[in-house]
């Protein structure tokens, strides 16, 4: 059986993507740091427990999305009874690496996209945190989406 | 990643490592400290140094031996090791002849503990043979294994097993190569030969 790796190879491996994906969901600064921080003194703390040989990246990102959610509920006072627990894209999940590409687009595209598919929010819920409403929200997303496909195939068909 | 980002990153990172510790979160420290015999990676746990390691044995290696045999919690952290790497500088500066660190032996157990225990009653500039180091702990037919001890010792340098010769004079071997080896004999011998310089 083989430990895991030092704490520190962690960091080092995934401190990048996993401010990425803060920085996607809360936007540049203090508040994507703050839950960076939480994120991985969290992990920290909970890390001689983990399974040997455990997904590390998958372990940090759900570590990452209760930190931004906690986040987001400090800052956006809004009572809710449930945290949401699915998180469905998978073309991003798992591969924190396209999360690069998000930082392509629009801000509300990618807030969208970080909510519902990273945060796992209903539509319905995120007019709440960004204004607007559903449906427009909805067509936000769906337009990040296609763009970020149409970068992954780009991507692809180049390697 | 853009220096900007890097940056940020080094920033998180530090700012990590000073909360981790003040929450008594951090198993082993480290940090690399420059000097005449290439980059040394310093580790230390709260009861002291627990190993110095040579770039040759490869840093992430050695990291990933910390991790498995001391704990998973290792993190970069330049403050516990701060006096470590200011002998060390002295030392290579030829103004200092022996270290005064709290050392964390856990890493070595049975004969080459002792053997390596042993070693410091080898005063800075002087030699000894394997053999004598055999019969100095007491078991004279123990050559090889004091060689082992040797080689396998985790706090090079500061517990000197570079002073332990092969009894023809040649130089045996070193874990951070035999030109490190012969840098530090001469080093020391350089001071006392010329102790004005």
């Amino acid at each position: 059986m083989t430990a895991n790796p030092a704490f520190e190879l962690v960091v080092r491996r995934h401190g990048t993507a996993v401010l990425r994906m803060c920085t996607a969901l809360l936007g540049p600064g203090p508040d994507a740091q703050d839950a960076w921080s939480e994120t991985f003194l969290a992990a920290l703390r909970a890390y001689p427990s983990l399974a040997a040989g455990a997904n590390i990246e998958a372990w940090l990102i759900t570590i990452a999305r209760h930190k931004a959610i906690d986040i987001l509920r400090a800052n956006h006072p809004i009572p809710m009874d449930e945290v949401p627990e699915t998180v469905v894209l998978p073309e991003v999940t798992g591969q924190l690496e396209l999360l690069e590409s998000l930082a392509s687009l629009s801000e509300l595209q990618r807030k969208v996209i970080g909510y519902h598919y990273l945060l796992g929010f209903p539509y319905a819920d995120i007019p709440a945190y960004l204004g607007g409403n559903p449906a427009s929200l909805r067509r936000a997303a769906a337009d990040g989406i296609k763009a970020l496909r149409s970068q992954h195939h780009e991507a692809e068909e180049e390697s | 990643m853009s220096e900007l980002a890097m940056h940020e990153m080094d920033v998180l990172r530090q700012r990590l490592a000073e909360r981790a510790a003040a929450e008594g979160l951090i198993d082993v420290s480290y940090r690399l400290v420059d000097s005449p015999v290439g980059q040394l990676m310093l580790a230390a746990t709260e009861r002291g140094i627990v190993r110095v390691a040579f770039a040759a044995e490869d840093f992430d290696a050695v990291l990933g031996t910390l991790a498995q045999k001391v704990g998973v919690r290792v993190l970069h952290r330049a403050a516990p090791l701060d006096a470590a790497a200011a002998q060390l500088d002295e030392y290579f500066a030829h103004s200092r002849q022996g270290f005064e660190l709290s050392l964390d032996h856990r890493l070595s157990r049975g004969y080459r503990l002792e053997v390596q225990l042993a070693l410091p009653s080898i005063g800075y500039g002087h030699t000894a043979s394997y053999k004598q180091m055999a019969a100095l702990t007491g078991r004279p037919a123990a050559v090889r294994a004091v060689g082992t001890a040797c080689a396998t010792n985790p706090l090079p340098i500061l517990v000197p097993c570079h002073r332990v010769l092969r009894s023809d004079g040649s130089l045996g071997g070193y874990l951070g190569g035999l030109e490190a080896k012969q840098v530090l004999l001469d080093l020391e011998h350089d001071r006392l030969a010329d102790p004005f310089s």
